[in-house]
């Protein structure tokens, strides 16, 4: 009880966003996606030209109004402190390798749950990569990995990412016709833009102040038997899975709003914006591997940069200019995994990238080699 | 009185650090210099968590906690 009291509102803030993560495909957004910081990223990279994935481009106002709502709530509660200069390269890499790994897997660590939370049940796979990844990075750092000291910044610094957000919501909202944006796919699917800048607001201020991180979650349980970040990730799988079944999101019928009618299964197979895990010659045993080991891949540089990458957009608006270098290596792997056949595509002829299985094995040495060379004050 | 710097270091490195001065000078007060934010929920957690009484204050932009193990 005295647990729950003291977690009360990291939970009630993780149900709320487990909610409006999951109602925004009911007002527009693509399955299982409501928010998907991965996917928002790579989107956001194809609608800026930095890949050419016709599918896949928008400028998300999600991921904006994330890193503002953050910028607001960090200013209201004294907290913006412009920071930086811990090992901003690797931060860069190790961002990289993040979304790589989630465009294996096919969605962040909160795609992740929302599929779950959409009877999605291969988002277990992800689970379990997660889980994997978590361990070697509580092994690095109970080793004394660290990427070394930031400074103090001169407060316009931290204003960059915020700054930067706002063109991006200006270029939306102007239709900039220098910008690529999707007709059909994934891309094309998108609440109303004021939506969605709502939206990533709310949960800006959400993550911000109750400090949730789906990586912490997991983290925290192996480093320290800390349950507190664990429990807004309950709650947000919680958030979801009652928000899909009060809008009748389970079968036909149900809450229409922007003209979808929501019609998801539980089961392995068949999942909406997933990987098929089989075909006529049944399972297919190496795209379940691969989709592990992409989360192996997550859970372990994700460890590393010391958040999941909603936790670090919050925080590169908070004036955190690390979590912004690790925020700009996002959108670099949102490109990299389009541009040369790493992302996975899918559907029942869905298949994981022909580049994906290398690009996840350069992507976990980089990780293991910094985990052994980066310790204490070395860097 | 043995100090634990943490300043400037992002999550979850002062947790690991504090855990380690823990570790090594057990029944010793603590004191934490941390920069603000969740580094100071997060050791609060962990020291309440390990049986220490946790006092904070702030000194110039920085946070320093002291942790005093409870007999």
């Amino acid at each position: 009880m005295k647990f729950f009291l003291k977690s009360k509102w990291i939970i009630l803030g993780g149900f709320i966003f487990g909610v409006l993560g999951a109602l925004a495909v009911n007002c527009g957004n693509p399955l299982n996606m409501g928010i998907c910081v991965a996917c928002f990223l790579r989107d956001i990279a194809g609608a800026l030209k930095y890949h050419s994935a016709a599918a896949v481009q928008y400028l998300r106002p999600e991921i904006m109004g994330i890193v503002l709502g953050a910028l607001g709530s960090s200013m209201i509660f004294k907290e913006f402190r412009p920071r930086g200069g811990s090992s901003p390269i690797v931060r860069f890499i190790l961002g990289m390798c993040v979304i790589v790994g989630t465009m294996v897997f096919l969605g962040c660590p909160t795609r992740m749950t929302l599929r779950l939370g959409g009877g999605d049940m291969s988002a277990l796979i992800g689970v379990a990569g997660l889980v994997v990844g978590v361990l070697i990075g509580v092994f690095f750092l109970r080793q004394g990995f660290s990427l070394g000291r930031a400074k103090k910044m001169p407060k316009a610094v931290g204003y960059i990412m915020p700054l930067l957000m706002m063109a991006l919501l200006v270029l939306l909202f102007i239709k900039s016709g220098a910008l690529s944006f999707s007709e059909t796919g994934p891309g094309s699917q998108h609440v109303n833009p004021w939506l969605g800048l709502g939206l990533g607001l709310v949960v800006g201020c959400i993550v911000q102040r109750t400090r949730f991180c789906s990586i912490g979650g997991f983290r925290d349980i192996f480093l320290t038997r800390d349950f507190y970040l664990f429990a807004g990730f309950v709650a947000f799988l919680a958030g979801v899975v009652v928000a899909n079944l009060v809008a009748g999101n389970f079968g036909v019928g149900g809450l229409v709003i922007s003209g979808i009618d929501v019609n998801y299964n539980v089961g392995f197979f068949n999942q909406p914006i997933a990987l098929p895990y089989e075909n006529t010659d049944g399972i297919i045993w190496s795209q379940i591997v691969w989709s592990f080991l992409g989360f192996v891949l997550v859970g372990l540089a994700a460890s590393q940069m010391g958040g999941c990458p909603l936790r670090t957009t919050v925080l590169a608006g908070e004036g955190d200019t690390d979590a912004g270098i690790g925020v700009l290596g996002y959108i670099a792997g949102g490109a990299l995994a389009m541009n040369f056949a790493i992302a996975s595509s899918a559907g029942a002829a869905g298949a994981i990238g022909q580049n994906a299985p290398i690009a996840v094995i350069i992507g976990l040495v980089f990780c293991i080699g910094i985990g052994f060379t980066m310790r204490e004050d070395t860097a | 009185m043995f100090e634990v710097d943490a300043l400037g270091l992002a999550c979850p490195i002062p947790l690991v650090r504090v855990q380690k001065a823990m570790a090594s000078h057990p029944g010793e007060v603590l004191l934490v210099k941390v920069d603000g934010g969740s580094a100071i929920d997060h050791v609060t957690r962990l020291a309440e968590s390990k049986g220490y009484a946790v006092k904070s204050e702030s000194k110039d932009g920085e946070f320093h906690l002291e942790l005093t193990p409870k007999s």
